[in-house]
């Protein structure tokens, strides 16, 4: 059993007067992969984002409880750009940066002060081999980004993030805006990338849950109704709702 | 692992990053401090000059002769108001008609060619409308009235202002009503036209009327840009301060009057020429109010 | 009359009644559509006579002595005005376009919603939008020229200017950082960038071809414009220091019609304007052309 990574203990988020989440508490083990799935508007994308603080950005959103990253409470005393260096995001739309593939892989070092010409080459060369598309891009670094496809972007966009050299990573939804063929070398991917990072990923198609994940957890309607070894929770779900969920009768 | 990995490390980034939120911050501020100056040294300047001569007399007096110490800017007021009225008399159906032509006749590659045109229209500067108007519209609009049997002799006329003003304020309703027209849901152009209604059966009595406040909006922003347009009437207008009810008589506003006699004015002279600024910046502000209102009444 | 189209289409009774009609509304539809037709080509025809008139009657008196360094009564060179002009738009634009530009950045990057504050801010700039330029001609020559002694100068004439287009400036910038979509944002923010880092490396690189085409409008706001100018930066015809006053191009023009005695310059002028706005037009719609292609 591997260690545990990001500890949630008691959290809850509100939106404005809206009760999100309800008193999650969950174990990330580090180099697992982690899915979360549930039916749209459960807080599975809401509690991802809240790993690394991106909800700090929704007006009127407010966090009780205690989320700790190695130990380390994430909410309280902390540098929230330092945290989202170590904790990586990959977002449902491809989204590089309108600017050349180097410079996209290259702007998360260097706005952590790397600005070595010759470290940067190295980065993003090993962040593009990282991520699997060093071969496709190797020839065009100085391309817009945006002339790549959909599927070639989102494996941009995660060597832009590992560029910045995080311990976990994640991914909301990384497969939902790209053909089976780029999906497939996505999970492909993510499968290679556990050896050196945590990986925390929101899913709505069980399958992927299925294929990639160690460990799954069901969120409904901001509760956590279950969480367990992939395996067995699709197997021989202990609730009710998650037989209901991954048998097809809702969501 | 290090146990304060996470702990606030960057001083410098974090002032710097609070620094420049409190340079943007100040400079949002700007536009707020630049209408209250404005607002403080126009009626600074202007209300003084009002409560010596007297503000009934000041509004409603029919004489402005600044050698005897008479000022009244009635005749202005009149004369702005004037040359505005007939500006929106050819103004606005010339320009509501054509902003339908472009929302819903014209072909799109003609489109591409019109629409810059519209724009070139509202770049183009008040001088150069104003000596346009000076060296073709008075001249003929003397002529025409000549040849019709009228004894004046100058083509600088009520009538030839409001024609110039007219064109001028066209890009302004062409481009505030077309975008309301485009704003209105093609269903409703559908549903006409499915119950077998006419292409300008649709257009005029589905479309037109669902755009009215938007189009509103626009003529009230064309009067806005109207009763302060300045250079432009001053070559056209004749600017005699009188009152008068013939279109072939020239007329003087408040923009054109502030700028005539600002040059050599002293004293009570001059604080009235500066009243007169701040009456006309009341009437605008009065506008702008009118215009805020339609428009959250269009974005509602 | 929406009603009259639905009782029409109602039922077949009701619509064989409505056959006269019908044809009354025929004739109508057409004078509608003959009316629609002459608005255009009567704006567009009026648009191109006045260029072409300008054009006509100003480009056989564009010489070249008209581009010479000094004016005089004899000469009356366009060419201290034209660098007036220049100077002017250049010292306006150092003003307005930063103030307007992080305006529109803390009103879309920093402000919260709903602050009270932003709202203030936003009616106080569609306030000086809608104020005729003489009244910013008042108030420079109140504020900058009497109160703060700068006397007429072009440092008073760039200042009035630059209020004046400020609006201009920060609605432009504003709209074209609401376009940059929040996926860019948060790409950068999810990197652990700061904000700072995002708006300068992410957002205002996104968003220039919108500001500059605000920008370029306003260039031509600031070329064109008189009546802010006459009682702030003055009418002499000299190359001014920040100090001195100075005609720009559009007042050149004013002083010259007025005084009646140069009309075949003051056509070449009205060329020499239109030829810059022209350009700034084009210019400001190749400039956001490129922003849509992306």
């Amino acid at each position: 059993m591997n260690e545990t990574k990001i500890s949630i203990k008691d959290m809850n988020l509100y939106y404005g007067d809206f009760h999100a989440l309800h008193d999650i508490d969950l174990d990330i083990k580090a180099n697992e992969i982690t899915a979360f799935i549930g039916p749209s508007g459960c807080g599975k994308s809401t509690l991802l984002r809240s790993l690394n603080r991106m909800n700090d950005l929704v007006e009127g959103c407010k966090i009780t409880g205690d989320i700790r990253l190695d130990g380390e409470d994430i909410y309280r005393d902390c540098d929230v750009n330092l945290l989202r260096k170590r904790v990586g995001m990959v977002f449902q739309k491809p989204n590089p940066f309108p600017m050349s593939i180097y410079d996209n892989i290259a702007y998360g070092p260097r706005t952590h002060g790397i600005k070595s010409r010759v470290k940067l080459d190295e980065i993003v060369e090993t962040s593009l081999r990282h991520a699997a598309i060093w071969d496709e891009t190797k020839d065009c670094l100085k391309k817009s980004a945006l002339s790549m496809s959909g599927g070639q972007q989102q494996r941009i966009c995660i060597a832009r993030a590992l560029a910045a050299d995080p311990d976990v990573l994640l991914m909301d939804e990384p497969t939902s805006a790209l053909d089976p063929i780029s999906t497939a070398k996505i999970e492909d991917l993510v499968l290679e990338l556990k050896k050196d990072y945590t990986i925390v990923m929101v899913t709505h198609n069980m399958q992927q849950a299925t294929r990639v994940s160690d460990t799954t957890a069901f969120f409904l309607l901001g509760d956590m109704i279950e969480v367990g070894d992939t395996e067995s929770l699709f197997s021989m779900p202990k609730d009710k709702r998650t037989e209901d969920y991954i048998t097809g009768r809702f969501g | 692992m290090n146990e304060s990995a996470l702990k606030q490390r960057s001083g410098w980034k974090n002032l710097r990053e609070n620094i420049m939120h409190g340079v943007f911050f100040v400079c949002a501020l700007a536009s707020i401090l630049a209408v209250a100056l404005i607002c403080v040294f126009l009626f600074a300047n202007g209300l003084p000059a009002m409560k010596e001569i007297g503000f009934l007399n000041f509004l409603s007096g029919t004489t402005w002769r600044p050698g005897n110490d008479i000022y009244g800017i009635l005749p202005m007021i009149v004369g702005s108001i004037y040359i505005t009225a007939g500006a929106i008399v050819i103004g606005v159906p010339i320009g509501l008609l054509t902003a339908i032509f472009m929302a819903f006749y014209c072909p799109k590659r003609i489109y591409g060619i019109l629409k810059p045109c519209t724009e070139l229209l509202a770049g183009i500067p008040s001088i150069v409308y104003g000596f346009f108007g000076m060296v073709v519209i008075a001249p003929v609009v003397l002529d025409v009235a000549k040849a019709c049997g009228a004894n004046i002799s100058s083509g600088a006329t009520i009538l030839s202002a409001s024609i110039l003003l007219g064109i001028m304020i066209l890009p302004t309703i062409i481009g505030v009503s077309e975008a309301a027209l485009r704003a209105v849901p093609n269903s409703y152009y559908e549903g006409a036209v499915a119950m077998g209604a006419t292409h300008e059966r649709a257009v005029f009595s589905v479309m037109l009327p669902a755009a009215k406040s938007g189009v509103l909006a626009g003529i009230v922003l064309g009067i806005g840009r109207a009763i302060g347009e300045t250079m432009a009437v001053i070559m056209v207008a004749g600017n005699q301060p009188r009152l008068t009810a013939s279109l072939l008589d020239g007329i003087r506003t408040m923009t054109a009057n502030i700028v005539i006699e600002m040059g050599y004015a002293t004293g009570l002279h001059r604080e009235a020429l500066i009243a007169t600024g701040v009456v006309l910046f009341v009437f605008i502000l009065l506008i702008n109010l009118c215009f805020s209102v339609l428009k959250r009444r269009k974005d509602a | 009359m929406t009603s009259e189209a639905t009782k029409t289409t109602g039922t077949a009774a009701a619509n064989a009644k409505a056959q006269p009609k019908k044809m009354y509304g025929r004739t109508k539809a057409r004078v509608q559509k003959g009316l629609v037709y002459a608005a255009a080509v009567i704006t567009f025809a009026v648009l191109l006579f006045l260029i072409a008139y300008i054009l006509i009657n100003g480009i056989p008196h564009l010489k070249p002595s008209l581009f010479e360094w000094t004016y005089n009564s004899d000469n009356v060179s366009m060419m201290p005005a034209i660098i007036t002009t220049v100077e002017m738009t250049l010292l306006a634009l150092v003003i307005a376009v930063p103030l307007g530009l992080f305006t529109a950045i803390y009103l879309n990057e920093y402000a919260k919603r709903g602050n009270k504050l932003v709202n203030v801010i936003r009616i106080t700039t569609e306030t000086l939008s809608g104020i005729p330029s003489i009244v910013y001609g008042l108030f420079g020559m109140l504020f900058f020229v009497t109160q703060l002694h700068w006397g007429y100068s072009l440092l008073a004439g760039g200042m009035t200017l630059a209020i004046m287009i400020l609006p201009l400036i920060m609605r432009t910038a504003e709209e074209a950082l609401m376009a940059v979509p929040d996926t860019f944002r948060e790409g950068s923010f999810g990197l652990g960038a700061g904000r700072l880092r995002t708006v300068f490396r992410i957002v205002l690189p996104s968003a220039m071809p919108g500001i500059l085409s605000g920008i370029i409008l306003a260039i031509g706001r600031i070329v064109g414009e008189t009546a802010a100018l006459i009682f702030t930066a003055g009418t002499m015809a000299q190359i001014p220091g920040l100090l001195q006053s100075g005609r720009t191009l559009a007042i050149h023009m004013y002083v010259l019609s007025g005084e009646g005695l140069h009309m075949n310059e003051a056509y070449a002028t009205a060329v020499v304007l239109l030829a810059v706005v022209l350009l700034m037009n084009a210019l400001s719609a190749l400039v956001a052309k490129k922003l849509t292609k992306k």
